[in-house]
């Protein structure tokens, strides 16, 4: 039986059942045999001078070169003009908090984690932005305040991603 | 243009809602099934055409559509499944609806199952979060969907001065409710102080504001005009069942203060249904809205047009949403006590609504039926899909 069979009792063991017992109404379950992982591979190639440069610790947008309309996240093709041509544009980070929260119960794949707060941060450029914003007391944020977005190393898994600090004290 | 055909309700069925360890999703969906074709009085012979609302990925059924047909006798009628996130109910309510509004089939069944507890809760909560933008949110940022619900909780408060005791008091509501539906997953009063006192689940947003991981089904069978008066002398009419979106990154939507597909939606649907959008609630007895976190049944109240904008949280209140009051709002429980087993929740909407007009509902639950009419509104995501549904006990 594999890791995942650990809550069989001995019992419907030595029948050679995988059934385990719900805790609370103790009716049976059977406890599948067949674990599936999936960890996804997630195309990047038209989007790769973004990770490009924040190994530079530069965070990008896109910008029609036809219409002038900003995507963040970038995207290559712009489906108001139907056509693909665009610039890269480095954002300055500088923005304001728009809203935000403290997630306390988080995801299984987060759960490694210490409580974090995420953020949607406004920049002065006009696009939004999601991420975390890192502080140590939660009662020292408020909505309006100046933040900035900048590139940060993730630990433990060590990449790169961005996330917001307070740009005030 | 083809004018459509009117589509009536002649047969309702809904699963007991909760922790369903009991029974396998067929088995689940075969209550809901079951119920509806004694409801409507056909067999599954007559059934032209099936449509589910289910996401799955907590259940291990990749493609559940044939083995729920083949479990419930319903092999080999013509089958799709439909996926809106939280609001794949509706949608799988549209397709049967569309079915029978386009002269396809005259007799169509609209299911709605979720068995959501084939997994253990942490990992539920992980599929639930990844409903948002995938890549360029949960990958980096980890968000839940109470989470996503708490921006908007955090920017209302912040705007319009509502307190988190506005919010728990739509909980207390919904659960007192609740209370009489024998079919909700918690049928169970609860005080104000349970609810401020449970624990932050994503600040400002508590365990009580939440709705649970719950299992479920529902089926709705609709019928042409002809079929209809044949079935049954009191249908119930779909006047308007209409949908918008909205974007997939929380980062690109205007702000976090109202649902714009949901106005987009409710305006197109008073719009079919002839209701006036500048003061709907005189036109309706009786509306379901989705509470998945309570802050969204206030901003609801808002977006449908039953108070101008910054208002909702007054409703609340003042308890304006009980029996009695402007206009009573989720007399099932909602998603938050009567639950939401995800695909199932739209098409629960239906079953409630139309039990309402026909006043079958437990008596201490039962909306006085006054104008024949009643709405329901069913939100996928925060808003990436939006149905407003409007039925009525007077034909188009």
């Amino acid at each position: 039986m594999s890791a995942e069979n650990k809550d069989v009792d001995k019992e419907t063991l030595r029948k050679k059942l995988p059934i385990t017992y719900d805790k609370k109404t103790q009716l049976p379950l059977w406890r599948d045999v067949r674990t599936l992982t999936l960890n996804y591979t997630i195309s990047v190639g038209k989007i790769f001078p973004f990770f490009e440069k924040l190994a530079e610790g530069k965070i990008l947008a896109i910008k029609c070169k036809h219409c002038g309309e900003l995507y963040f996240p970038p995207q290559v093709d712009c489906p108001k003009c139907r056509k693909s041509e665009v610039d890269w544009i480095e954002l300055s980070g500088e923005g304001e908090l728009e809203t935000y929260t403290l997630i306390k119960i988080k995801p299984q794949s987060f759960s490694h984690y210490d409580d974090y707060v995420i953020a949607i941060g406004r920049l002065k450029e006009g696009v939004r932005v999601l991420a975390w914003l890192r502080v140590d007391d939660i009662s020292k944020i408020h909505i309006g305040m100046k933040i900035k977005l900048v590139v940060s190393e993730r630990l433990p898994e060590s990449y790169l991603v961005y996330e917001f600090v307070p740009a005030e004290e | 243009m083809i004018p459509l055909r009117n589509v009536a309700i002649v047969g309702v069925g809904h699963s007991k809602f909760g922790r369903r360890v009991d029974t396998s999703l067929p088995e689940l969906t075969w209550e809901a099934i079951k119920e509806a074709l004694n409801d409507a009085g056909i067999s599954q012979e007559d059934i032209e055409f099936v449509s589910l609302g289910n996401i799955g990925v907590w259940s291990s059924e990749v493609s559940p559509g044939a083995a729920i047909l083949e479990y419930s006798g319903l092999i080999p009628k013509e089958f799709i499944r439909v996926e809106t996130a939280c609001s794949s109910g509706s949608a799988a309510v549209k397709a049967a609806y569309m079915a029978i509004a386009s002269g396809s089939a005259d007799i169509a069944m609209a299911l709605g199952a979720e068995k959501m507890n084939e997994v253990d809760t942490p990992r539920g909560v992980e599929i639930l979060a990844r409903i948002g933008n995938y890549f360029w949110e949960f990958e980096n940022f980890g968000p839940t969907f109470v989470g996503y619900y708490a921006f908007f909780a955090t920017a209302y408060m912040h705007k319009y001065g509502a307190t988190e005791e506005d919010l728990a008091k739509i909980a207390v509501k919904n659960h007192y409710y609740a209370s009489f539906n024998p079919k909700a997953h918690f049928p169970k009063k609860i005080t104000i102080e349970d609810a401020m006192g449970s624990p932050y689940i994503a600040w400002p947003l508590k365990l009580y504001d939440c709705s649970p991981i719950s299992d479920g089904a529902a089926a709705v069978i609709f019928a042409s005009e002809k079929i209809a008066k044949k079935l049954t002398d009191s249908p119930v009419w779909i006047r308007a069942i209409e949908g918008a979106t909205a974007t997939s990154n929380h980062s690109k939507r205007e702000n976090f203060l109202s649902i714009p597909s949901t106005r987009i939606a409710a305006e197109k649907a008073y719009k079919r249904a002839g209701i006036d959008r500048n003061n709907p609630v005189k036109h309706i007895d009786v509306v379901e809205v989705h509470d998945c976190f309570t802050i969204a049944e206030i901003i609801a109240y808002e977006d449908l047009g039953f108070v101008r904008k910054g208002e909702g949280y007054k409703l609340a209140r003042e308890e304006q949403t009980y029996i009695g009051g402007l206009i009573p709002v989720n007399l099932s429980g909602g998603l938050k006590a009567k639950g939401h087993p995800i695909g199932a929740t739209g098409v629960s909407m239906i079953v409630e609504l139309t039990k309402q007009l026909q006043q079958r509902v437990e008596k201490e639950r039962q909306a006085p039926i006054e104008h024949g009419t009643a709405l329901a509104h069913n939100v996928g995501g925060t808003g990436h899909y939006v149905f407003v549904t409007i039925l009525s006990l007077s034909k188009p």
